[in-house]
């Protein structure tokens, strides 16, 4: 008996820590997918936010984030710590002890969670991208993945009033982690203002092309693939039958959403443009995985097909929209996350006895609480440094001003 | 002596090269060329938001003749390049005064 669930225990923690290294390979996706949908004067740039974003996040999550989400609430409301929630691994006794309660280590948790946090804030980059400063960036990452992200988090995942009063579900994180991120990119895109040249002062649309679909794709498909741990993992333990069958139902699920979102984004594309556009494909896929985050489990092979679906034909007019409104988001990261996010909340309820409701009080205390506070502190940064580059340095490319890195010298100098 | 200069387009190159080849042209210089004719550019459509491609991208060829050529140049070139779509591109003939062979010192039609 001991030995069952020592190996339980293995097995869970293995699973754990696996999926948690493929959620921490999305970073790697976001850096693609962004890499892509930028010019290439603004790749280096784009770059160097996401690795530093991701051990930002990590530093100040272990600083302080994990404390605060997962340290527990004695009011519901506030954490009970904001530092020193310790990173402790059960002794062999206390797991047997605890009969099988105690089933994952400790310090796999932490990992789990330390990359959902860095996926918040790698929403925001791709949104933003092409015109902020760098260390303005840099300095809003700290105060979100810190703060702003862990303290949502430990109302709803940390068993605060979300979860435990209002009623509020959200498996693996459409709101608590997509629509959370979407909403600090929303908040930085309304004080930054749209790129140079996005919209004329007639008020017509300009495309800025990406400059590379290939990685686009690449980054949609790396995306795709993590999204196993970031949903698959949600469920926290493989090591039984139920567990076990669990898993395998969020991992058809997901994957079936991201595929109705492909498809239904590239239809409709194709009807309302005439043209097959491999970027709103993209989109679709990420969108359907996100409407899918907030419960992969209890859909059918079919329903996720479809809730994806919804996501990724919402997403497409969702960009159409935010363009109308002159809201410049490049890479179409707050209709992915935030909207399609929502809509993920939203179909909860279809299969499941969670309330409508209930679902959008959380949405709504989630984007209430990162647009308040990620205003605050975009104004702040604004003030304090200011968060967008000059004139100039846009149209030079931040590559060189922030930087001094081209990402691709040849195109301008044949000197070896 | 002439100089034909033939704008023409790209995926026509090879038919092109082949045909003056074959009539015994013995040298082309080609460069890729963008530029704008009477098709203008192209508009293309990302993320449903339109823009203008103002130009578009042409093959330029450059050959020295000598004049009694000249004619039959042209004719291969017209041929080989025509879809009758618009956008084909045109030839342009200008005198040429001299021409030197660089490794033997050769002037005139003999360097040609």
């Amino acid at each position: 008996m001991n030995d069952i669930v020592e190996i339980k225990y293995a097995l869970d923690t293995f699973y754990f820590l696996m999926s948690g290294v493929l959620v921490m390979w999305m970073a790697a996706g976001f850096s693609m997918l962004e890499a892509g949908l930028v010019r290439s004067k603004n790749t280096t740039e784009i770059l160097t936010k996401n690795v530093a974003l991701y051990a930002i996040a990590c530093c100040m999550y272990m600083l302080m984030g994990y404390s605060i989400m997962y340290g527990g609430t004695e009011n519901l409301f506030m954490p009970d710590a904001w530092f020193g929630n310790s990173i402790a691994n059960a002794t062999t006794a206390e797991v047997l002890a605890s009969g099988g309660d105690t089933y994952y280590s400790g310090a796999s948790d932490f990992f789990f969670q330390v990359v959902f946090v860095a996926t918040a804030m790698s929403i925001v980059s791709g949104a933003v991208a092409e015109r902020m400063k760098l260390w303005a960036f840099l300095s809003f990452a700290v105060v979100m993945t810190g703060f702003i992200y862990p303290m949502q988090g430990v109302w709803s995942w940390g068993g605060g009033f979300l979860g435990e009063t209002i009623g509020y579900s959200d498996y693996a994180g459409s709101g608590i982690v997509h629509l959370c991120g979407a909403t600090a990119a929303l908040s930085g895109v309304l004080f930054l203002g749209p790129r140079k040249g996005k919209y004329s002062a007639d008020g017509k649309v300009n495309a800025i092309p990406g400059a590379n679909m290939p990685l686009a794709a690449i980054g949609m498909f790396i995306l795709w693939m993590g999204w196993f741990g970031f949903n698959g993992g949600s469920e926290l333990a493989v090591s039984s039958v139920e567990s076990s069958n669990n898993v395998a139902s969020v991992f058809v699920n997901t994957n079936a959403a991201a595929a109705g979102g492909l498809l239904a984004a590239l239809v409709l594309a194709h009807a309302l443009y005439g043209k097959a556009d491999l970027t709103m494909a993209v989109n679709g896929a990420l969108a359907g995985l996100v409407a899918i985050t907030a419960d992969p489990l209890s859909a059918t092979g079919g329903m996720a097909t479809f809730i994806g679906a919804v996501g990724g034909a919402v997403v497409v007019l969702s960009v159409k929209f935010f363009d109308s409104i002159q809201i410049d988001d490049p890479v179409g990261a707050i209709s992915v996350h935030g909207v399609a996010g929502l809509w993920g909340l939203l179909a909860v309820t279809i299969n499941s006895d969670v309330t409508v409701l209930a679902q959008l009080t959380g949405a709504a205390v989630i984007f209430g609480w990162t647009f308040v506070t990620s205003s605050i502190v975009w104004y702040i940064l604004k003030l304090a440094m200011g968060i967008r580059v000059s004139e100039e340095q846009e149209y030079e490319g931040v590559d060189a001003s922030e930087c001094g890195i081209d990402a691709y010298p040849e195109f301008v100098s044949s000197k070896s | 002596m002439k100089l034909v200069t033939a704008i023409v387009k790209p995926f026509k190159l090879d038919e092109v090269r082949e045909a003056l080849g074959d009539m015994g042209v013995s040298g082309v210089t080609v460069t890729e060329v963008k530029g704008f004719g009477r098709q203008k550019g192209h508009t293309e459509l990302y993320r449903g938001a339109e823009y203008v491609v103002d130009f578009l991208p042409k093959v330029k060829l450059e050959i020295a003749l000598s004049d009694e050529m000249v004619d039959s140049a042209v004719e291969a070139i017209a041929k080989a390049a025509q879809t009758g779509k618009i956008g084909d591109g045109k030839i342009f003939i200008s005198n040429l005064e001299e021409v030197i062979r660089i490794r033997t010192g050769e002037t005139g039609v003999e360097a040609v």
